[in-house]
Order: C-alpha cells, then sequence, then structure tokens
C-alpha cells in the first residue's frame, strides 16, 4: 500500500482520535500532517497499523510542540495531554472518535455548506482544491469556509459528542445529508474519473457506523441500504472501455450480490418500522431495481409518488419523469419535465434528450443533447451524451 | 466553562404585545431565571429600557461627544439579556431554547475567553 492511500484512509480517523485527545481541531490536523510528513522520511516499508502510528507519532509531536511553546493556553493543553498519556486509545483509532466528529462538523450551528466542507476535510482527509472541484467553488471561498467553520467550533464551544437520544431528531437530518453528499460526489463526480470509490467507501463506512450506533433510526438504516444498493450496481456503469452503461443496459451478473442482499434486507428492517422518510423510499426503489432480472418500474413510479409528497423538489420530479415514461410513455414523461427549472443541472435536458429521441424528435433531441454537454462537468458524462446524440444520427439513417 | 450571552431583540414596528403576553413573559422569564440559578448556570441577567433612551459617547481627537439614541441605526435593538455559564455551546442552546420560547428570537454569543483559561 502506497503512501497516498493510507493517507486517504487514515487521515480522517486519525484526526478524529486527535481531536479528542487534543481538544482543537486545528492542532489536530496540523499534528497528523506533521506524523505523515515523518512518515515520509522514515517508512522504508509502511508498518503493520499504519493509523496508530500516525496517531502515536502526531500525539507525540503535538506534546513536543507544546512544550516548546510557552503561552499558558499551551501549557495548559500540555498539562492535559500529559495526564492522558497513558490512555489505551492510541493503539488504535476508536469508531466514535469519529462519529463525535461527524457530529461537530454538521452541528445545526454551523451553516450547511461549511458542514459538507468540513467534513469532506476532516472526515473524508480531502484537500481544499479537490472539495473546490466536487462543488465546482473557488479554491478560497472552500478554504475561508473551513477556517470560519473551525474557528466557530473552538470560539463557540461547539462540543465533540454524539448528540443524546433526544437530540437526534435535529442533529441527525445534517449527518445524513452530509453523508448523502459524499457518496453522491464519489458516485458521479463533478469532474475528473467519474467515480471515485474512496469518497463512495468512505462514506459506506461512516453511514455503517451510524447506523451501528443509531439501530433504531430508521432513516439512517434507510441512508445506508440506498448507499449500499447504489454501489453494488458500481461494477456494471462503466463499460470496459469506460463508457457510462444505462441501468436497462447493465450486465446485471457484475452486480455485488452481497451488497444487494445487505440492502434488501434493511429496506425490510425499514418497513417493518412503518416510519418512512426520503432515504428509505430511495433506498426501496433501489431495491425495486435491484429485485429479479428488470425493474418493475410501476412500484419504481409509486415509490417516486411518495418521494415526491415528501420531497417535493425539481430533482425528485425528474427522476419521477424517468419512471413515467417506463410507465405511461416518453409523451406523458415529457409533459412532467415542462414546468421543471434546474438552471444548470445538465440531467434535465439530458433526459429531455432521452424523451425526445423516443419520440423520433431527432432535432429537439439533438438541440437538448448540446444543452446537456454544455452543461457536463465530468468527462466521462459528456462523452456519453456525445455517444447518445452520435447514435441519434445512425438510427435516422435508414439501413 | 464558557460564558454565553444570550440576547433578545426589540423589532422596531413589531406588534406590541398585550398586558397580558407581557405578564406571560414576565413569568415565563422569571421562572427560567430561577432554574438557571438551580442550575449555577445564572451569571447575570436583565431587561433593558427603549433604545431612545440610549446615549453614545464618543471620543475623538481628544474631544468627548454625545449623541441621544443607540449606537446602531437600525430597526433591531437588544431588549434584554443573560450571561449564563455553561460547558458549552449545545448547553447554551437549550437554555436558550428555553427563553426564545419565553421572550422570541435569541442571539446566543460566546464571550471571548482567553482572559479567564
Amino acid at each position: 500500500m502506497d503512501l497516498a492511500s493510507i493517507y486517504r484512509a487514515e487521515y480522517g480517523r486519525c484526526v478524529a482520535t486527535l481531536a479528542r485527545l487534543l481538544g482543537d481541531i486545528n492542532l489536530a490536523e496540523e499534528a497528523v500532517q506533521d506524523a505523515f510528513t515523518t512518515a515520509v522520511q522514515k517508512w522504508q516499508t509502511p508498518p503493520p497499523n499504519p493509523g496508530a502510528w500516525i496517531v502515536t507519532t502526531a500525539r507525540n509531536r503535538a506534546v513536543d510542540r507544546l512544550r516548546r511553546e510557552s503561552t499558558r493556553e499551551a501549557r495548559y493543553a500540555q498539562a492535559l495531554l500529559l495526564h492522558q498519556q497513558d490512555e489505551p486509545q492510541e493503539v488504535g483509532p476508536v469508531k466514535d472518535d469519529q462519529l463525535r466528529l461527524i457530529f461537530t462538523c454538521c452541528h445545526p450551528a454551523l451553516a450547511p455548506d461549511a458542514r459538507t466542507a468540513l467534513t469532506l476535510r476532516l472526515l473524508g482527509g480531502l484537500e481544499v482544491p479537490e472539495i473546490a472541484r466536487a462543488y465546482l467553488i473557488q479554491e478560497a471561498t472552500v478554504a475561508q469556509r473551513i477556517v470560519r467553520a473551525k474557528k466557530k467550533i473552538r470560539d463557540a464551544g461547539i462540543p465533540y459528542r454524539v448528540p443524546a437520544e433526544h437530540e437526534l431528531p435535529d442533529r441527525l437530518p445534517p449527518v445524513l445529508t452530509v453523508l448523502y453528499l459524499m457518496f453522491n460526489e464519489g458516485y458521479a463526480s463533478t469532474a475528473g474519473p467519474l467515480i471515485r470509490t474512496d469518497l463512495c467507501a468512505e462514506a459506506i463506512r461512516l453511514a455503517r457506523e451510524l447506523a451501528a450506533l443509531m439501530p433504531d433510526e430508521p432513516e439512517v438504516l434507510g441512508l445506508l441500504a440506498l448507499l449500499l444498493l447504489t454501489e453494488a450496481r458500481r461494477p456494471a456503469r462503466l463499460d470496459p472501455t469506460g463508457e457510462l452503461v444505462l441501468l436497462a443496459d447493465q450486465d446485471r451478473s457484475l452486480w455485488n450480490r452481497a451488497l444487494i442482499a445487505e440492502g434488501h434486507d434493511l429496506v425490510r428492517r425499514c418497513l417493518r418500522r412503518n416510519r418512512p422518510g426520503p432515504y428509505q423510499i430511495q433506498a426501496a426503489i433501489s431495491a425495486v431495481h435491484t429485485d429479479g432480472a428488470s425493474t418493475d418500474w410501476r412500484q419504481v413510479l409509486a415509490l417516486y409518488d411518495q418521494l415526491l409528497a415528501l420531497v417535493p423538489t425539481p430533482v425528485v420530479a425528474l427522476n419521477r419523469a424517468v419512471a413515467v415514461a417506463e410507465v405511461h410513455g416518453p409523451a406523458v414523461a415529457l409533459a412532467a419535465l415542462e414546468d421543471l427549472d434546474l438552471p444548470g443541472y445538465h440531467r434535465l435536458p439530458a433526459t429531455r434528450a432521452e424523451l425526445l429521441a423516443r419520440l423520433g424528435r431527432e432535432a429537439e433531441a439533438r438541440a437538448a443533447y448540446d444543452e446537456a454537454m454544455a452543461l457536463a462537468t465530468n468527462e466521462t458524462e459528456r462523452a456519453f451524451l456525445q455517444t447518445r446524440q452520435t447514435e441519434l444520427s445512425r438510427t435516422r439513417r435508414p439501413s | 466553562m464558557k460564558q454565553y450571552l444570550l440576547s433578545v431583540h426589540f423589532v422596531e414596528g413589531a406588534p406590541t404585545p398585550t398586558d397580558e403576553e407581557m405578564q406571560t413573559m414576565f413569568r415565563e422569564t422569571d421562572r427560567i431565571n430561577d432554574e438557571l440559578q438551580a442550575a449555577g448556570a445564572w451569571v447575570f441577567a436583565g431587561g433593558l429600557r427603549s433604545p431612545e433612551s440610549a446615549t453614545v459617547v464618543r471620543v475623538e481627537n481628544g474631544t468627548t461627544t454625545m449623541s441621544d439614541g443607540p449606537f446602531a441605526e437600525t430597526k433591531e435593538h437588544i431588549a434584554g439579556f443573560w450571561v449564563i455559564k455553561c460547558a458549552d455551546l449545545d448547553q447554551a442552546l437549550a437554555w436558550a431554547e428555553k427563553c426564545a420560547a419565553a421572550c422570541g428570537p435569541v442571539e446566543v454569543r460566546p464571550f471571548d475567553d482567553l482572559s479567564q483559561a
């Protein structure tokens, strides 16, 4: 395993542990970065437990540093650190630390934009330029959001802890949103390679930990099920040349059976609780897609109707239109798209293009593909749209 | 322990509460004050007279000037506040929720605690 992938895998866990030990996110980050710098110099081959090595080294570095600095605040922190030196946690990062940090990063007192940026940075180990690329915003903006959020955590005294049960209804939704966004960005990256397996894996790992901690929260199970069922289809999403494959054309034998079984089981557990929420319904839709040899579109449409009633957003309406096309035909679906307003979102013109193509309205379809390609930010998605547009002229030519 | 300012704001032009509503507000505030004291979170609290009663004092180039009225020309003015001490923001927010239920929106703001380390 190379250092870059160790960094990716261990950064979040190490920062979470150090943040608990030091009580300061900035110090934690600096110490972990110092430790990785030391690792670059010292490791011939990585130690058997690189995370534990980094945590131990980072903590020793932080203690050294605090010893050198002589402010009262630093001495205070140092005393605290030395006091904790024999704590057993240093042998391996504790999963609780990460949950604590997730809830800290997703605290409702922080601005929503800052929550995602901070979680991706501190728990996902993403660098500022990567986050900026992922959300198509200026690096300076991301950096500023992160700095401001860390400052607010420190100054306002946002605690590092998992909230008590009665606080969960308020505190959980932002956490779920952040994990969902993290996974989405990995599943269909805004730029660069279409799929970023590391981000998907990280979001799933965090969702699993959340589900283990909160087995009675149906939306947590719903989110985990949704991520697992989506991840299960990943191996069939790109063909050997790296081109996108539509769900209907995917080789289902490539789907990950174990993840599907686990996802279906979670969906059943959610159904038994009978407290449906947006993530559970989306998971149920994914469960229908992955059940049997083909998709039961009527069931999917019924679930989308339920989802739209709960979350009446244009994105949900757009996804529902895809199901409408399968059940009632492209003309009805096209009419359903008419009033949707999703500025800058390439999937709206892309879906319209598909429907127009099916209706044989090639000129309009071509224009819609052009529009979608102009908006798509990911090269793989653009290439896919280009292929669809080319196929349009091929099918038009009489054979 | 950190200290937080929980401030309540008076918005110009907002409907004036009836006497009965005022009585309820005072009663609720008293109850919260008792609760804060019992929990050991109380530092100080008080309601303020109207913004018109304010005076701003400025010293510029050695000259002191005073002007009638509040510092900022806004429609929102601080109407009263609590200073509380508690372990973290979550505790402060829990108190703020009770205060907000009694008196309307509450701004929670930490004191700069460099001096009390």
